[in-house]
């Protein structure tokens, strides 16, 4: 993906988005997106940060089998808390919010978002959201779980509650808008030259994303208005005592719920296939299927939210629908696993820490993806559902797969963003402590969930308790890979050697620009005329065709035929 | 100002006012999609419970005034016509008719609140509002909180668009919109013409189905 503009696009000097202009008025008023997705970067590392002390309270709790450091209304709040942080507050705006916002209009050769007023608007959104989501909880708390089942959050609970709802309510906003801006600034900003098949698949990946980003949200909105207005005016729209059906709620929130699992991860998807190409040196193995698999995962997510009913009483032939239709959400996430690995397979491995990563992203997101296929065998379900099982599933697929995924973006993107190196060694380190750790933590309750360790109580039999040990050992060991993390990647702010414009020698109209990028991107509109991943072309050029000769020459014609 | 070199109309991430406008529309073209799933989700439940309780759901029916109904969608529909009158004034670059037609768009839409707001009052003093004090089924209750969600949302979002013509009218005045740059006048069309068909779908389905033949006040 080589432009015509390479030399003109460093002539800009030294003004980079970080120089352009300074104080605290302009990034809190900044239009430019890479500033926005720093201002999200700031802050959803808060919320990982207040969400993973919660877990830690959590897993602390589970040291012993009797209930000795908190009350078990405490430790309801506690765990609503981590969920409510983690999922509407770091997970769902993590990959999009951040490095979408400052990759996206760069990839596809655009100086800004199409609506950089609302870009700025959608962080404000997420502010004033998680505002009232942390005053609920110094204020009192909220012990519903973060799904906020009625008629926990209606009839049975407090006025926080309806402020936390009101909370997440606001910080949908922030998903539409980003939803609504990122869907328009692919469809009307991409350069010349920038075809729907040149694009890199992180962008097929935000694509996929923001059209479920703008079909679900709004859905979960007006369901948590609804709860909201029932909690503070007593109007009865779930309320069974009325009539009301509290599953009726479920159904709603699922609607989104589900696919909002996919907003977490499909982003990452993106990212993995950015990293691996760049550390395999190859094209990605079959672009079209890896392509128009984000979009079948959109489509198929917005089919399958009853798998989290099975046990609820909803009719056993729509359950037998949901559950075959959750079997069809494993084809496409397969053809990604597969194509990843055939990219990998005689590709130049290099094992660069966003490598570690996303190689521990295939491994661990494949095993939460294949337990989510016992859990949509209803007849297992009945026996999984609401264990632990349930718990390493989703932390496997969020943690292990999402977490993995947006870890490797921000090592690979580190660089660009900041125009520093983090200290290598210890970045290796702490991926490996984290992978370590993860697995420590996880692993034992895929086995207390089978042996029917309910989830959310926290008390539990005397016979459990060597599992729970194990992952509250390693839940330190994965705070201890996290903290390692926050310290290198802050230090290498003021220590780390300068990057350079491409360290990792990718290919990709954001390593053609300065690092970090000049406040309007490019100073020439760039001219694409290249595939996405012209891996094996660069190296020819760059090697001057020595390793593989033949292979590479013939590339080459074929590219300078096309041209 | 028709004939300048750089349009001062265009914003810095775009190519041209072609581009410009082609996103502006797409973007509001997504927002009215999410839009619908909002509303979506309140007509899905709407439907789910008329199944279960079609006599509560008449009975509602049979509460409402259908002639402040029918009156109001009128007056909507009316809205409707000025407000396509001043995209098309807008797009031949007309100031004057521009600000007309939008003003006549913003009283026909007060006029639908202010009528909203006397049905809301009469609801109040029949003990209709849902709340602690509700007279009436518990069923009955689900009719009204759906009542009030659905026409409140509309009403919030007619809120909007008015606060949104108070916003656009200095600019016409002061001749923002040219025949060249009138993308914010006809994708705020879009979104008023949008509110009125959510109106579309509510009045038949809170006012008229089902109910009896003859209108009791």
């Amino acid at each position: 993906m080589t432009t015509n503009t390479t030399a003109s696009q460093t002539s800009s000097g030294d003004v980079s988005y970080l120089s352009a202009s300074y104080g605290i008025k302009s990034w809190l008023l900044t239009l430019d997106h890479k500033r926005v997705g720093i201002l999200y970067l700031i802050m959803t590392t808060v919320f990982f940060m207040v969400g993973g002390l919660f877990a830690s309270l959590i897993r602390l709790e589970l040291l012993t089998p009797q209930g000795d450091v908190f009350e078990a209304d405490t430790y309801n709040k506690l765990f609503t808390m981590h969920g409510v942080a983690m999922i509407f507050f770091f997970l769902i705006p993590s990959v999009p919010a951040v490095l979408g916002n400052f990759l996206l209009p760069i990839q596809i050769g655009a100086r800004d978002v199409a609506f950089p007023k609302l870009n700025l608007l959608s962080w404000y959104c997420f502010m004033v959201g998680g505002t009232l989501a942390t005053f609920a909880i110094v204020m009192g708390g909220v012990d519903t779980g973060w799904t906020f089942y009625t008629p926990y959050s209606s009839t049975y609970s407090s006025y926080y509650v309806a402020l936390a709802l009101s909370g997440v309510f606001i910080n949908g906003f922030s998903s539409i808008l980003t939803g609504v801006n990122f869907l328009t600034t692919i469809h009307r900003m991409r350069a010349p030259g920038m075809t729907w098949f040149r694009l890199p698949l992180f962008i097929w990946a935000q694509y996929a994303t923001s059209v479920i980003m703008i079909l679900g949200t709004p859905v979960v909105a007006i369901t948590l208005l609804l709860v909201a207005l029932e909690n503070l005016f007593r109007i009865g729209i779930f309320d069974p005592a009325l009539g009301g059906d509290p599953i009726l709620f479920q159904h709603m929130f699922w609607f989104y719920s589900h696919p909002a699992v996919y907003i977490m991860i499909v982003p990452g998807f993106g990212v993995i296939s950015e990293v691996i190409a760049c550390f395999a040196r190859k094209r990605i193995f079959g672009y079209t299927f890896v392509a128009f698999s984000s979009l079948a995962i959109a489509l198929l997510g917005f089919l399958v939210w009853g798998h989290h009913m099975f046990t609820t009483g909803q009719s056993m032939y729509a359950g037998m629908v949901f559950s075959f239709i959750s079997f069809l959400v494993g084809v496409p996430t397969a053809v990604k696993i597969f194509n990843w690995t055939a990219t990998l397979y005689r590709g130049s491995i290099s094992l660069e820490t966003p490598m570690y990563y996303a190689l521990g992203f295939i491994g661990l997101f494949m095993l939460g993806g294949l337990t989510g296929l016992f859990l949509s065998t209803i007849a297992v379900d009945i026996h999984l559902h609401d264990t632990y099982f349930v718990v390493a599933h989703f932390h496997f697929v969020m943690v292990g797969g999402m977490v993995m995924a947006y870890l490797a973006g921000i090592h690979f993107w580190w660089p660009k963003m900041t125009g520093r190196m983090y200290h290598e060694g210890w970045s290796k380190a702490s991926a490996l402590l984290i992978f370590f750790g993860f697995n420590l933590t996880f692993f034992p309750q895929f086995v207390l969930g089978y042996l029917g360790m309910p989830r959310r109580y926290h008390v539990y039999p005397e016979e459990f308790q060597i599992l729970n040990v194990m992952s509250t050992a390693g839940a330190s060991i994965l705070a201890v890979g996290y903290l390692i993390l926050f310290a290198y990647l802050f230090l290498s702010l003021f220590v780390g050697r300068k990057a350079g414009p491409n360290p990792w020698r990718a290919v990709g109209l954001e390593w053609e620009i300065p690092s970090p990028p000049g406040p309007h991107n490019f100073d020439v509109t760039p001219i694409v005329t290249k595939e996405a991943y012209a891996y094996e072309e660069a190296d020819v050029t760059r090697f001057g065709g020595n390793a593989n000769d033949a292979e590479g020459e013939q590339i080459h014609q074929e590219e300078g035929a096309e041209a | 100002m028709s004939s300048n070199a750089q349009p001062v109309a265009l914003n810095h991430q775009f190519e041209d006012l072609q581009q410009q406008y082609e996103a502006a529309n797409m973007g509001m073209w997504a927002f009215i999609a999410q839009e619908i799933m909002f509303f979506g989700g309140l007509f899905a439940g709407y439907t789910v419970y008329r199944f279960k309780y079609l006599g509560a759901f008449i009975e509602g029916s049979n509460h409402l005034p259908i002639e402040l109904g029918a009156l109001n969608t009128a007056v909507l529909i009316a809205s409707s016509f000025t407000m396509a009158m001043a995209v098309r004034a807008a797009q031949q670059g007309a100031k004057n008719p521009l600000l007309r037609w939008i003003l006549a768009t913003m009283v026909l839409g007060t006029t639908f609140l202010v009528i909203k707001a006397f049905e809301y009052a009469d609801k109040y003093h029949h003990g209709l509002l849902p709340g602690s004090s509700f007279e009436g089924s518990g069923q009955l209750k689900i009719f009204f909180s759906f009542y009030f969600a659905m026409t409140g949302m509309h009403a919030l979002h007619m809120i909007i668009g008015l606060g949104l013509i108070v916003w656009l009218i200095p600019k016409i005045r002061r001749g923002t919109y040219t025949s060249e740059y009138f993308s914010p006048i006809e994708n705020f069309g879009l979104y008023w013409h949008f509110v009125d068909i959510i109106w579309i779908f509510l009045f038949p389905l809170l006012y008229l189905i089902g109910r009896d033949p003859w209108p009791i006040m």
